[in-house]
């Protein structure tokens, strides 16, 4: 086999690995805005449960986390295909790191705004959404930037659930070729091509968001 | 049994006791691991930043596109490449090595930015202040450079070391017998992955937080301005 002939093969892995990352970077998104939000909550319970759920999945191995769902979690009656067990842990995880941004970016919004918006008798949401929300999200596009190119190459442990990513074709090809070389050279070609790509979507964004901003980066910092 | 000592299922608290003092042994390689890729992550970054300073074009602009590289592609993949692909060129090392060494390798990739940042951080002025006062290159950076450096660098670089203990478990799959491969063997063997595994997982959470605690404190403890001179 020659080069050539593995690139059907790549490709196909290419294209789960490019679904799993986008997929779980959205729902990680959700996650990390939910949990962020409420680790700012003034509800001790609300609070609480983020701050667990960050500190379990921060606090742990990806790959721990993706067997303790893959085979611990069938044991006790909770069992799902391999496809949805690898987007849920990426999420899950991602979406507690995404957390920390979300609530780093909320906390550096100037106190003095909360008071002024307290003075104008805006609700708790009004102020979160209007006020706090279109400063910070344009202060969490770097992080998350770096977020979602490490969710992709997170992506690559799910090739062990027996998930036909990029990184499980690389394998499958070279057990048949043992052409290593080659196969693994053009695999994380592969990953960078896709990290490349995912660079430019945020970068676009992070754009857009600074067009419509309310406030311009340098009045707040 | 494994490593001699017997488990027992009789109950699930029975089964994590007694598996605890097999997955101590796998503990120690997971730290040993880390331990070695972190000591290459820190010699082979700083090899890279100060390589990327170079005056040649080639030269940083080549290790510029290298760093980028290892930086955005899996840590799974690089090991893959070292394990099966060193061998073809004679390079034969035990699983544990390669393993290390991609880690290693992976984190230079990032320690490397953070040096480079510290390094940046320097002041103009106090560069051509070193020049004016015929100050050797090794002299500017024994005496200017790296006590300012210090400060700044070490939150980051720890950072990066809870990280890495974080990813040693990846090495189960090149059959470094860590701490993880121990629990899906056990796991094999006794049809009852939860209790292994959750004590894997339970095992990790004291661990990153003691290790992020004590990088807190060492990062109090150095002073902001730089450490003094002699």
């Amino acid at each position: 086999m020659t080069w050539t002939q593995y690139l059907a093969p790549l490709m196909k892995g290419a294209q789960i690995t490019v679904m799993i990352s986008l997929t779980s970077i959205a729902f990680g998104t959700v996650l990390a805005f939910l949990a962020g939000i409420a680790r700012t909550s003034s509800n001790p319970i609300i609070s609480g449960i983020a701050f667990v759920y960050v500190l379990l999945f921060r606090g742990t191995p990806l790959l721990v986390q993706l067997f303790w769902f893959y085979y611990a979690l069938p044991l006790i009656g909770v069992s799902f295909d391999p496809i949805t067990t690898g987007i849920m842990v990426l999420s899950l995880l991602t979406g507690a790191f995404g957390a920390e941004v979300v609530r780093g970016a909320l906390m550096a919004v100037p106190q003095a705004q909360h008071e002024a918006a307290r003075a104008l008798n805006f609700s708790k949401f009004h102020t979160l959404w209007h006020i706090s929300m279109p400063q910070a999200i344009i202060e969490m596009m770097p992080a998350f930037g770096n977020l979602a190119v490490q969710n992709l190459k997170d992506t690559a442990l799910v090739s062990l659930i027996s998930i036909a990513d990029l990184t499980f074709q690389a394998q499958s090809l070279r057990n048949i070729t043992l052409d290593s070389a080659t196969i693994y050279t053009m695999t994380l070609a592969g990953y960078f091509i896709i990290a490349l790509g995912l660079m430019l979507i945020i970068r676009f964004i992070e754009a857009k968001l600074r067009r419509g901003a309310a406030f311009p980066r340098s009045a707040h910092s | 049994m494994m490593y001699g000592y017997e488990w027992d299922t009789s109950s699930a608290l029975a089964f994590a006791l007694s598996i605890l003092p097999i997955l101590g042994i796998g503990l120690l390689v997971t730290l040993q691991a880390a331990a070695v890729g972190y000591a290459i992550a820190l010699v082979l970054g700083l090899v890279l930043a100060l390589l990327r300073r170079s005056r040649y074009k080639v030269i940083s602009w080549t290790v510029a596109c290298f760093t980028e590289f290892v930086r955005d592609t899996p840590l799974l993949v690089q090991l893959f490449f070292l394990y099966y692909v060193l061998p073809d060129f004679g390079i034969v090392l035990p699983a544990f090595m390669t393993g290390a060494l991609a880690l290693g390798l992976q984190y230079s990739a990032y320690t490397s930015e953070v040096y480079r940042g510290g390094i940046n951080a320097i002041q103009r002025g106090q560069w051509e202040a070193a020049t004016a006062l015929n100050l050797t290159r090794f002299q500017t950076y024994r005496d200017i450079v790296v006590p300012q450096m210090v400060p700044r660098i070490v939150p980051a670089l720890g950072n990066y070391l809870v990280s890495m203990l974080k990813e040693t478990p990846v090495l189960s799959v090149v059959t470094v017998l860590d701490m993880l491969a121990l629990a899906n063997m056990i796991g094999e063997r006794t049809f009852d992955y939860l209790v292994p595994l959750s004590m894997v997982g339970l095992i990790f959470l004291p661990m990153v937080l003691i290790c992020s605690a004590l990088i807190h404190l060492v990062e109090r403890a150095l002073p902001k301005s730089g450490i003094p001179l002699r």
